[in-house]
Protein backbone atom coordinates (compact mmCIF):
# COMPACT_ATOMS: atom_id res chain seq x y z
CA UNK A 1 0.00 0.00 0.00
CA UNK A 2 1.24 3.45 -0.89
CA UNK A 3 0.85 5.92 1.93
CA UNK A 4 -0.26 9.54 1.41
CA UNK A 5 -0.23 12.03 4.27
CA UNK A 6 -3.39 14.08 4.77
CA UNK A 7 -1.21 17.20 5.08
CA UNK A 8 -0.23 16.77 1.41
CA UNK A 9 -3.90 16.62 0.44
CA UNK A 10 -4.64 19.80 2.42
CA UNK A 11 -1.72 21.70 0.88
CA UNK A 12 -2.76 20.74 -2.65
CA UNK A 13 -6.44 21.57 -2.17
CA UNK A 14 -5.46 24.94 -0.73
CA UNK A 15 -3.32 25.76 -3.79
CA UNK A 16 -6.00 24.46 -6.16
CA UNK A 17 -8.65 26.77 -4.62
CA UNK A 18 -6.44 29.79 -5.22
CA UNK A 19 -5.40 28.69 -8.71
CA UNK A 20 -8.92 27.86 -9.90
CA UNK A 21 -10.30 31.22 -8.79
CA UNK A 22 -7.64 33.28 -10.56
CA UNK A 23 -6.80 31.32 -13.72
CA UNK A 24 -8.97 29.48 -16.23
CA UNK A 25 -7.61 26.43 -18.04
CA UNK A 26 -5.94 27.01 -21.43
CA UNK A 27 -8.89 25.54 -23.36
CA UNK A 28 -11.32 27.99 -21.70
CA UNK A 29 -9.02 30.97 -22.30
CA UNK A 30 -8.63 30.06 -25.98
CA UNK A 31 -12.35 29.53 -26.37
CA UNK A 32 -13.25 32.93 -24.87
CA UNK A 33 -10.58 34.61 -26.97
CA UNK A 34 -11.81 33.07 -30.19
CA UNK A 35 -15.41 34.03 -29.32
CA UNK A 36 -14.31 37.65 -28.91
CA UNK A 37 -12.58 37.57 -32.30
CA UNK A 38 -15.54 36.14 -34.15
CA UNK A 39 -18.57 37.77 -32.50
CA UNK A 40 -20.21 40.24 -34.87
CA UNK A 41 -22.95 41.57 -32.56
CA UNK A 42 -21.59 44.83 -31.16
CA UNK A 43 -22.94 44.61 -27.59
CA UNK A 44 -22.07 40.90 -27.35
CA UNK A 45 -18.59 41.62 -28.58
CA UNK A 46 -18.07 44.32 -26.00
CA UNK A 47 -19.07 41.93 -23.25
CA UNK A 48 -16.56 39.38 -24.59
CA UNK A 49 -13.87 42.06 -24.67
CA UNK A 50 -14.56 42.84 -21.02
CA UNK A 51 -14.40 39.14 -20.17
CA UNK A 52 -11.02 38.73 -21.86
CA UNK A 53 -9.66 41.82 -20.11
CA UNK A 54 -11.09 40.52 -16.85
CA UNK A 55 -9.16 37.25 -17.17
CA UNK A 56 -5.96 39.14 -17.83
CA UNK A 57 -6.41 41.41 -14.80
CA UNK A 58 -7.40 38.49 -12.57
CA UNK A 59 -4.22 36.55 -13.34
CA UNK A 60 -1.80 39.48 -13.36
CA UNK A 61 -3.09 41.20 -10.24
CA UNK A 62 -4.38 38.17 -8.37
CA UNK A 63 -7.96 39.40 -8.06
CA UNK A 64 -10.49 36.55 -8.27
CA UNK A 65 -12.03 36.25 -11.76
CA UNK A 66 -15.48 36.51 -10.20
CA UNK A 67 -16.51 37.68 -6.72
CA UNK A 68 -18.61 34.53 -6.42
CA UNK A 69 -15.70 32.23 -5.69
CA UNK A 70 -18.19 29.43 -5.39
CA UNK A 71 -18.96 26.42 -3.31
CA UNK A 72 -16.01 24.03 -3.55
CA UNK A 73 -16.94 20.84 -5.40
CA UNK A 74 -14.24 18.16 -5.26
CA UNK A 75 -14.16 14.99 -7.35
CA UNK A 76 -11.80 12.48 -5.75
CA UNK A 77 -10.59 9.37 -7.54
CA UNK A 78 -9.16 7.34 -4.71
CA UNK A 79 -6.87 4.47 -5.72
CA UNK A 80 -7.62 1.33 -3.74
CA UNK A 81 -3.88 0.78 -3.29
CA UNK A 82 -3.58 4.04 -1.34
CA UNK A 83 -3.67 4.32 2.42
CA UNK A 84 -4.40 7.83 3.64
CA UNK A 85 -2.46 8.46 6.86
CA UNK A 86 -2.36 11.15 9.54
CA UNK A 87 -6.08 11.87 9.78
CA UNK A 88 -9.36 11.97 7.91
CA UNK A 89 -9.35 12.52 4.16
CA UNK A 90 -12.64 14.40 4.34
CA UNK A 91 -11.30 16.75 6.98
CA UNK A 92 -8.04 17.20 5.04
CA UNK A 93 -9.98 18.37 1.99
CA UNK A 94 -12.14 20.72 4.05
CA UNK A 95 -9.05 22.10 5.77
CA UNK A 96 -7.53 22.78 2.34
CA UNK A 97 -10.67 24.69 1.33
CA UNK A 98 -10.61 26.61 4.63
CA UNK A 99 -6.95 27.63 4.14
CA UNK A 100 -7.29 28.34 0.42
CA UNK A 101 -10.29 30.61 0.83
CA UNK A 102 -8.68 32.47 3.73
CA UNK A 103 -5.19 32.87 2.28
CA UNK A 104 -6.43 33.53 -1.26
CA UNK A 105 -8.85 36.29 -0.18
CA UNK A 106 -11.73 34.31 -1.63
CA UNK A 107 -15.33 34.94 -0.63
CA UNK A 108 -17.01 32.77 1.99
CA UNK A 109 -20.27 31.89 0.30
CA UNK A 110 -21.52 28.89 2.29
CA UNK A 111 -24.30 28.94 4.91
CA UNK A 112 -24.54 26.25 7.59
CA UNK A 113 -28.21 25.42 7.16
CA UNK A 114 -30.16 26.02 3.96
CA UNK A 115 -33.08 27.54 5.90
CA UNK A 116 -31.42 29.18 8.93
CA UNK A 117 -28.66 30.57 6.66
CA UNK A 118 -25.74 31.48 8.91
CA UNK A 119 -22.43 31.87 7.03
CA UNK A 120 -19.85 29.25 8.07
CA UNK A 121 -17.18 31.93 7.47
CA UNK A 122 -14.63 29.54 5.99
CA UNK A 123 -16.46 28.32 2.88
CA UNK A 124 -16.69 24.78 4.24
CA UNK A 125 -18.00 22.21 3.94
CA UNK A 126 -16.98 21.28 0.40
CA UNK A 127 -19.18 18.97 -1.69
CA UNK A 128 -16.99 15.88 -2.10
CA UNK A 129 -17.62 13.02 -4.55
CA UNK A 130 -15.55 9.87 -4.15
CA UNK A 131 -14.85 7.22 -6.73
CA UNK A 132 -12.66 4.18 -6.04
CA UNK A 133 -10.18 3.33 -8.79
CA UNK A 134 -7.62 0.53 -9.33
CA UNK A 135 -4.43 2.52 -8.76
CA UNK A 136 -2.04 3.72 -6.08
CA UNK A 137 -2.80 7.40 -6.67
CA UNK A 138 -5.31 10.03 -5.63
CA UNK A 139 -6.59 12.31 -8.39
CA UNK A 140 -8.53 15.36 -7.24
CA UNK A 141 -10.48 17.82 -9.38
CA UNK A 142 -11.56 21.00 -7.64
CA UNK A 143 -14.38 22.93 -9.32
CA UNK A 144 -15.61 26.00 -7.39
CA UNK A 145 -19.24 26.49 -8.48
CA UNK A 146 -20.91 29.89 -8.54
CA UNK A 147 -24.64 30.01 -7.95
CA UNK A 148 -25.70 32.52 -10.60
CA UNK A 149 -25.47 29.61 -13.00
CA UNK A 150 -26.09 26.77 -10.51
CA UNK A 151 -29.51 28.26 -9.68
CA UNK A 152 -30.58 27.91 -13.32
CA UNK A 153 -29.75 24.19 -13.57
CA UNK A 154 -32.53 21.65 -14.15
CA UNK A 155 -33.28 17.94 -13.97
CA UNK A 156 -35.88 16.28 -16.19
CA UNK A 157 -37.21 12.72 -15.81
CA UNK A 158 -38.16 12.06 -19.44
CA UNK A 159 -39.92 9.04 -20.91
CA UNK A 160 -37.86 6.64 -23.03
CA UNK A 161 -40.09 7.52 -26.00
CA UNK A 162 -38.98 11.17 -25.75
CA UNK A 163 -35.62 10.12 -27.22
CA UNK A 164 -33.17 12.56 -28.80
CA UNK A 165 -35.83 15.22 -29.38
CA UNK A 166 -36.84 15.10 -25.73
CA UNK A 167 -33.23 15.59 -24.64
CA UNK A 168 -32.79 18.55 -27.00
CA UNK A 169 -36.03 20.18 -25.82
CA UNK A 170 -35.01 19.73 -22.18
CA UNK A 171 -31.60 21.34 -22.66
CA UNK A 172 -33.03 24.22 -24.72
CA UNK A 173 -35.70 24.82 -22.08
CA UNK A 174 -33.09 25.04 -19.33
CA UNK A 175 -30.81 27.35 -21.33
CA UNK A 176 -33.65 29.63 -22.43
CA UNK A 177 -34.79 30.02 -18.82
CA UNK A 178 -31.22 30.61 -17.64
CA UNK A 179 -30.72 33.34 -20.24
CA UNK A 180 -28.91 36.42 -19.03
CA UNK A 181 -29.10 35.41 -15.36
CA UNK A 182 -26.52 32.64 -15.64
CA UNK A 183 -23.68 34.79 -17.07
CA UNK A 184 -23.47 33.63 -20.69
CA UNK A 185 -21.51 32.58 -22.69
CA UNK A 186 -22.26 29.33 -20.90
CA UNK A 187 -20.68 25.93 -20.72
CA UNK A 188 -23.45 23.34 -20.48
CA UNK A 189 -22.90 20.09 -18.59
CA UNK A 190 -25.48 17.45 -19.49
CA UNK A 191 -26.02 14.11 -17.79
CA UNK A 192 -28.14 11.52 -19.57
CA UNK A 193 -29.15 8.22 -17.94
CA UNK A 194 -28.46 6.58 -14.60
CA UNK A 195 -30.85 7.40 -11.76
CA UNK A 196 -32.07 10.79 -10.50
CA UNK A 197 -28.93 11.54 -8.45
CA UNK A 198 -26.44 9.82 -10.79
CA UNK A 199 -27.71 11.93 -13.66
CA UNK A 200 -27.17 15.18 -11.72
CA UNK A 201 -23.68 14.01 -10.77
CA UNK A 202 -22.85 13.27 -14.43
CA UNK A 203 -23.94 16.75 -15.50
CA UNK A 204 -21.62 18.34 -12.94
CA UNK A 205 -18.75 16.05 -13.93
CA UNK A 206 -19.33 16.97 -17.60
CA UNK A 207 -18.41 20.59 -16.82
CA UNK A 208 -14.90 19.51 -15.87
CA UNK A 209 -14.11 18.04 -19.30
CA UNK A 210 -12.01 20.41 -21.46
CA UNK A 211 -14.11 22.46 -23.89
CA UNK A 212 -11.91 21.39 -26.81
CA UNK A 213 -12.75 17.73 -26.25
CA UNK A 214 -15.83 15.98 -27.63
CA UNK A 215 -17.50 12.87 -26.19
CA UNK A 216 -15.75 9.66 -27.27
CA UNK A 217 -19.15 8.14 -28.16
CA UNK A 218 -19.98 9.12 -31.74
CA UNK A 219 -23.75 9.66 -31.49
CA UNK A 220 -23.20 11.61 -28.27
CA UNK A 221 -20.56 13.88 -29.79
CA UNK A 222 -23.00 14.53 -32.66
CA UNK A 223 -25.64 15.43 -30.08
CA UNK A 224 -23.15 17.80 -28.39
CA UNK A 225 -22.63 19.58 -31.71
CA UNK A 226 -26.30 19.72 -32.55
CA UNK A 227 -27.20 21.08 -29.11
CA UNK A 228 -24.53 23.79 -29.28
CA UNK A 229 -25.83 24.91 -32.67
CA UNK A 230 -29.45 24.97 -31.41
CA UNK A 231 -28.52 26.88 -28.24
CA UNK A 232 -26.60 29.48 -30.19
CA UNK A 233 -29.63 30.07 -32.42
CA UNK A 234 -31.41 31.45 -29.33
CA UNK A 235 -29.52 34.73 -29.75
CA UNK A 236 -29.17 35.35 -25.99
CA UNK A 237 -25.48 36.04 -26.50
CA UNK A 238 -22.67 37.10 -24.16
CA UNK A 239 -24.05 38.88 -21.10
CA UNK A 240 -27.53 38.26 -22.53
CA UNK A 241 -27.00 41.28 -24.79
CA UNK A 242 -27.19 39.37 -28.06
CA UNK A 243 -24.99 37.52 -30.50
CA UNK A 244 -24.02 34.01 -31.44
CA UNK A 245 -22.23 32.98 -28.25
CA UNK A 246 -24.95 31.97 -25.81
CA UNK A 247 -22.87 28.86 -25.11
CA UNK A 248 -19.26 27.96 -25.79
CA UNK A 249 -19.61 24.20 -25.45
CA UNK A 250 -21.99 21.38 -24.53
CA UNK A 251 -20.42 18.44 -22.73
CA UNK A 252 -22.51 15.30 -22.29
CA UNK A 253 -21.80 12.34 -20.00
CA UNK A 254 -23.98 9.24 -20.14
CA UNK A 255 -24.64 6.14 -18.03
CA UNK A 256 -26.85 3.07 -18.49
CA UNK A 257 -30.36 3.60 -17.19
CA UNK A 258 -33.59 1.78 -16.31
CA UNK A 259 -35.94 0.36 -18.99
CA UNK A 260 -38.62 2.81 -17.82
CA UNK A 261 -36.61 6.03 -17.73
CA UNK A 262 -34.58 8.70 -19.49
CA UNK A 263 -33.20 11.11 -16.88
CA UNK A 264 -31.62 14.31 -18.25
CA UNK A 265 -29.76 16.77 -16.03
CA UNK A 266 -28.61 20.16 -17.26
CA UNK A 267 -25.94 21.79 -15.12
CA UNK A 268 -25.52 25.35 -16.32
CA UNK A 269 -21.93 26.60 -16.10
CA UNK A 270 -21.03 30.25 -16.59
CA UNK A 271 -18.07 31.50 -18.64
CA UNK A 272 -15.95 31.29 -15.46
CA UNK A 273 -15.86 27.51 -15.86
CA UNK A 274 -13.20 26.82 -13.21
CA UNK A 275 -11.58 23.51 -12.48
CA UNK A 276 -8.11 22.31 -11.52
CA UNK A 277 -6.96 18.69 -11.44
CA UNK A 278 -3.96 17.24 -9.60
CA UNK A 279 -2.75 13.71 -9.06
CA UNK A 280 -0.90 12.73 -5.91
CA UNK B 1 6.19 50.22 -44.73
CA UNK B 2 4.06 47.29 -45.62
CA UNK B 3 0.80 47.13 -43.77
CA UNK B 4 0.35 43.50 -42.76
CA UNK B 5 -2.97 41.89 -41.87
CA UNK B 6 -2.14 41.91 -38.17
CA UNK B 7 -1.62 45.68 -38.23
CA UNK B 8 -4.98 46.15 -39.87
CA UNK B 9 -6.56 43.94 -37.22
CA UNK B 10 -4.88 45.91 -34.44
CA UNK B 11 -5.89 49.18 -35.99
CA UNK B 12 -9.55 48.16 -36.28
CA UNK B 13 -9.40 46.88 -32.70
CA UNK B 14 -8.16 50.23 -31.40
CA UNK B 15 -10.62 52.08 -33.61
CA UNK B 16 -13.51 50.00 -32.30
CA UNK B 17 -12.45 50.41 -28.68
CA UNK B 18 -12.12 54.16 -29.23
CA UNK B 19 -15.54 54.33 -30.84
CA UNK B 20 -16.83 52.11 -28.02
CA UNK B 21 -15.58 54.58 -25.44
CA UNK B 22 -16.87 57.61 -27.25
CA UNK B 23 -20.28 55.99 -27.47
CA UNK B 24 -20.45 55.60 -23.70
CA UNK B 25 -22.37 58.23 -21.78
CA UNK B 26 -20.56 59.41 -18.67
CA UNK B 27 -22.92 59.81 -15.73
CA UNK B 28 -22.40 60.55 -12.06
CA UNK B 29 -24.33 59.17 -9.07
CA UNK B 30 -26.36 60.26 -7.16
CA UNK B 31 -28.49 60.66 -10.29
CA UNK B 32 -31.25 63.17 -10.81
CA UNK B 33 -34.40 61.97 -12.49
CA UNK B 34 -34.04 64.34 -15.45
CA UNK B 35 -30.78 62.65 -16.38
CA UNK B 36 -32.26 59.19 -15.88
CA UNK B 37 -35.19 60.12 -18.14
CA UNK B 38 -32.76 60.88 -20.97
CA UNK B 39 -31.25 57.37 -20.95
CA UNK B 40 -32.55 54.65 -23.28
CA UNK B 41 -32.45 50.86 -23.00
CA UNK B 42 -29.29 49.73 -24.82
CA UNK B 43 -27.26 52.86 -23.98
CA UNK B 44 -23.75 52.22 -22.75
CA UNK B 45 -22.76 54.23 -19.71
CA UNK B 46 -19.71 54.85 -17.54
CA UNK B 47 -20.86 55.41 -13.97
CA UNK B 48 -18.87 57.53 -11.53
CA UNK B 49 -19.81 58.73 -8.07
CA UNK B 50 -21.35 57.11 -5.02
CA UNK B 51 -23.43 53.93 -4.98
CA UNK B 52 -24.28 51.44 -2.23
CA UNK B 53 -23.86 47.67 -2.36
CA UNK B 54 -26.63 45.44 -1.04
CA UNK B 55 -27.71 41.91 -1.89
CA UNK B 56 -30.03 39.22 -0.51
CA UNK B 57 -29.48 39.44 3.26
CA UNK B 58 -29.24 43.27 3.40
CA UNK B 59 -32.42 43.58 1.32
CA UNK B 60 -34.24 41.29 3.70
CA UNK B 61 -33.20 43.44 6.66
CA UNK B 62 -34.09 46.73 4.95
CA UNK B 63 -37.44 45.31 3.96
CA UNK B 64 -38.17 44.06 7.49
CA UNK B 65 -37.20 47.46 8.88
CA UNK B 66 -39.62 49.15 6.45
CA UNK B 67 -42.45 46.80 7.44
CA UNK B 68 -41.81 47.32 11.15
CA UNK B 69 -41.45 51.09 10.76
CA UNK B 70 -37.89 51.01 12.09
CA UNK B 71 -35.21 53.52 11.16
CA UNK B 72 -33.06 52.49 8.17
CA UNK B 73 -29.26 52.53 8.40
CA UNK B 74 -29.12 54.57 5.17
CA UNK B 75 -31.46 57.03 3.54
CA UNK B 76 -32.93 55.55 0.36
CA UNK B 77 -33.52 58.99 -1.17
CA UNK B 78 -31.86 59.28 -4.60
CA UNK B 79 -29.56 56.31 -3.99
CA UNK B 80 -28.29 53.74 -6.45
CA UNK B 81 -27.96 50.19 -5.20
CA UNK B 82 -25.39 47.84 -6.70
CA UNK B 83 -26.36 44.18 -6.23
CA UNK B 84 -22.92 42.93 -5.28
CA UNK B 85 -21.12 41.04 -2.53
CA UNK B 86 -17.36 41.43 -3.02
CA UNK B 87 -14.60 38.96 -2.31
CA UNK B 88 -12.31 40.18 0.53
CA UNK B 89 -9.85 42.95 -0.34
CA UNK B 90 -6.31 41.66 -0.76
CA UNK B 91 -3.35 43.52 0.75
CA UNK B 92 -3.22 47.15 -0.41
CA UNK B 93 -6.60 47.03 -2.14
CA UNK B 94 -9.87 48.77 -1.35
CA UNK B 95 -12.02 45.83 -2.44
CA UNK B 96 -11.71 42.35 -3.92
CA UNK B 97 -13.48 41.02 -7.00
CA UNK B 98 -16.70 43.01 -7.35
CA UNK B 99 -19.06 42.01 -10.16
CA UNK B 100 -22.86 42.04 -10.14
CA UNK B 101 -25.04 39.29 -8.70
CA UNK B 102 -28.39 38.13 -10.17
CA UNK B 103 -30.89 40.97 -9.67
CA UNK B 104 -34.03 38.83 -9.88
CA UNK B 105 -33.49 37.57 -6.33
CA UNK B 106 -34.09 41.12 -5.10
CA UNK B 107 -37.32 41.58 -7.11
CA UNK B 108 -39.71 41.00 -4.23
CA UNK B 109 -38.09 43.82 -2.22
CA UNK B 110 -37.44 46.29 -5.07
CA UNK B 111 -40.79 48.13 -5.54
CA UNK B 112 -40.84 49.13 -1.83
CA UNK B 113 -37.31 50.55 -2.13
CA UNK B 114 -38.16 52.43 -5.33
CA UNK B 115 -41.21 53.93 -3.64
CA UNK B 116 -38.94 55.14 -0.82
CA UNK B 117 -36.62 57.05 -3.13
CA UNK B 118 -34.10 54.64 -4.68
CA UNK B 119 -33.55 55.85 -8.26
CA UNK B 120 -31.30 53.27 -9.86
CA UNK B 121 -30.02 49.71 -9.56
CA UNK B 122 -26.99 47.96 -11.01
CA UNK B 123 -27.04 44.17 -11.37
CA UNK B 124 -27.30 41.40 -13.91
CA UNK B 125 -30.17 39.49 -15.49
CA UNK B 126 -33.92 39.78 -15.80
CA UNK B 127 -36.42 41.71 -13.66
CA UNK B 128 -40.05 40.81 -12.93
CA UNK B 129 -43.03 42.63 -14.50
CA UNK B 130 -43.77 44.19 -11.08
CA UNK B 131 -40.28 45.66 -10.89
CA UNK B 132 -40.56 47.00 -14.44
CA UNK B 133 -43.86 48.62 -13.57
CA UNK B 134 -42.36 50.22 -10.47
CA UNK B 135 -39.32 51.43 -12.43
CA UNK B 136 -41.64 53.16 -14.89
CA UNK B 137 -43.87 54.60 -12.17
CA UNK B 138 -40.88 56.04 -10.30
CA UNK B 139 -38.82 57.13 -13.32
CA UNK B 140 -35.94 54.93 -12.19
CA UNK B 141 -33.34 53.02 -14.25
CA UNK B 142 -31.97 49.46 -14.06
CA UNK B 143 -28.38 49.13 -15.26
CA UNK B 144 -26.67 45.85 -16.12
CA UNK B 145 -22.97 45.21 -15.60
CA UNK B 146 -21.13 42.22 -17.06
CA UNK B 147 -21.58 39.21 -14.78
CA UNK B 148 -18.35 37.41 -14.02
CA UNK B 149 -16.12 40.41 -14.76
CA UNK B 150 -15.44 41.07 -11.07
CA UNK B 151 -11.69 41.65 -11.39
CA UNK B 152 -12.12 44.23 -14.16
CA UNK B 153 -15.00 46.00 -12.37
CA UNK B 154 -13.07 46.13 -9.09
CA UNK B 155 -10.51 48.37 -10.82
CA UNK B 156 -13.19 51.07 -11.21
CA UNK B 157 -13.95 51.17 -7.47
CA UNK B 158 -11.70 53.67 -5.68
CA UNK B 159 -13.21 53.51 -2.19
CA UNK B 160 -15.32 51.06 -0.23
CA UNK B 161 -16.58 51.60 3.30
CA UNK B 162 -18.85 49.29 5.24
CA UNK B 163 -21.69 51.46 6.55
CA UNK B 164 -24.30 48.98 7.77
CA UNK B 165 -24.84 45.37 8.83
CA UNK B 166 -21.11 44.50 9.20
CA UNK B 167 -22.10 41.11 10.64
CA UNK B 168 -23.29 40.12 7.16
CA UNK B 169 -19.70 40.06 5.84
CA UNK B 170 -19.74 40.15 2.03
CA UNK B 171 -23.48 40.84 2.23
CA UNK B 172 -23.09 44.02 4.32
CA UNK B 173 -23.93 47.45 2.88
CA UNK B 174 -20.88 49.24 1.49
CA UNK B 175 -20.61 52.82 0.30
CA UNK B 176 -18.66 52.62 -2.97
CA UNK B 177 -16.99 55.29 -5.05
CA UNK B 178 -16.99 54.45 -8.74
CA UNK B 179 -14.81 55.82 -11.53
CA UNK B 180 -16.05 55.02 -15.03
CA UNK B 181 -17.75 51.78 -14.07
CA UNK B 182 -18.95 50.26 -17.40
CA UNK B 183 -22.63 49.30 -17.63
CA UNK B 184 -25.58 49.11 -20.01
CA UNK B 185 -29.08 50.53 -19.58
CA UNK B 186 -31.26 47.42 -19.36
CA UNK B 187 -34.60 48.93 -18.27
CA UNK B 188 -35.05 52.65 -18.86
CA UNK B 189 -37.34 55.12 -17.09
CA UNK B 190 -40.07 54.44 -19.67
CA UNK B 191 -40.06 50.78 -18.67
CA UNK B 192 -38.47 49.65 -21.96
CA UNK B 193 -36.50 46.45 -21.36
CA UNK B 194 -33.43 45.63 -23.45
CA UNK B 195 -34.14 41.94 -22.78
CA UNK B 196 -37.64 42.34 -24.26
CA UNK B 197 -40.50 40.68 -22.51
CA UNK B 198 -38.34 37.86 -21.16
CA UNK B 199 -38.69 37.61 -17.41
CA UNK B 200 -37.65 35.21 -14.77
CA UNK B 201 -40.40 34.97 -12.19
Amino acid sequence: MREIEVAVVTQNIKEMCIEANHFLSRDMIDCLHSAKETETNSLGRQVLEQLNQNLEIAGKEMIPICQDTGMAVVFVELGQEVRVVGGSLNEAINEGVRQGYREGYLRNSVVNDPLKRINTNDNTPAVIHYEITCSDKITMTLAPKGFGSENMSRLFMLKPSDGYKGVIDAVITAVREAGANACPPLVIGVGIGGTFEKCAYLSKKALTRPVNEMSAISHISQLEEELLAEINKLGIGAGGLGGKYTALKVNIETYPTHIAGLPVAVNIGCHVNRHVTRTL
Amino acid sequence: MILVWKDIQNFTFYLSSWIGDSMSIKITAPFNKELLKSLRAGDQVMISGVVFSARDAAHKRIHNALINGEELPISLKDITIYYMGPSPAGPGRVIGSAGPTTSGRMDSYTPALLDRGMVAMIGKGYRSPKVKESIKKNGAVYFGAVGGAGALLSKTISAAECIAYPDLGAEAIYRLELNDFPAFVIIDANGTDLYGETTCE
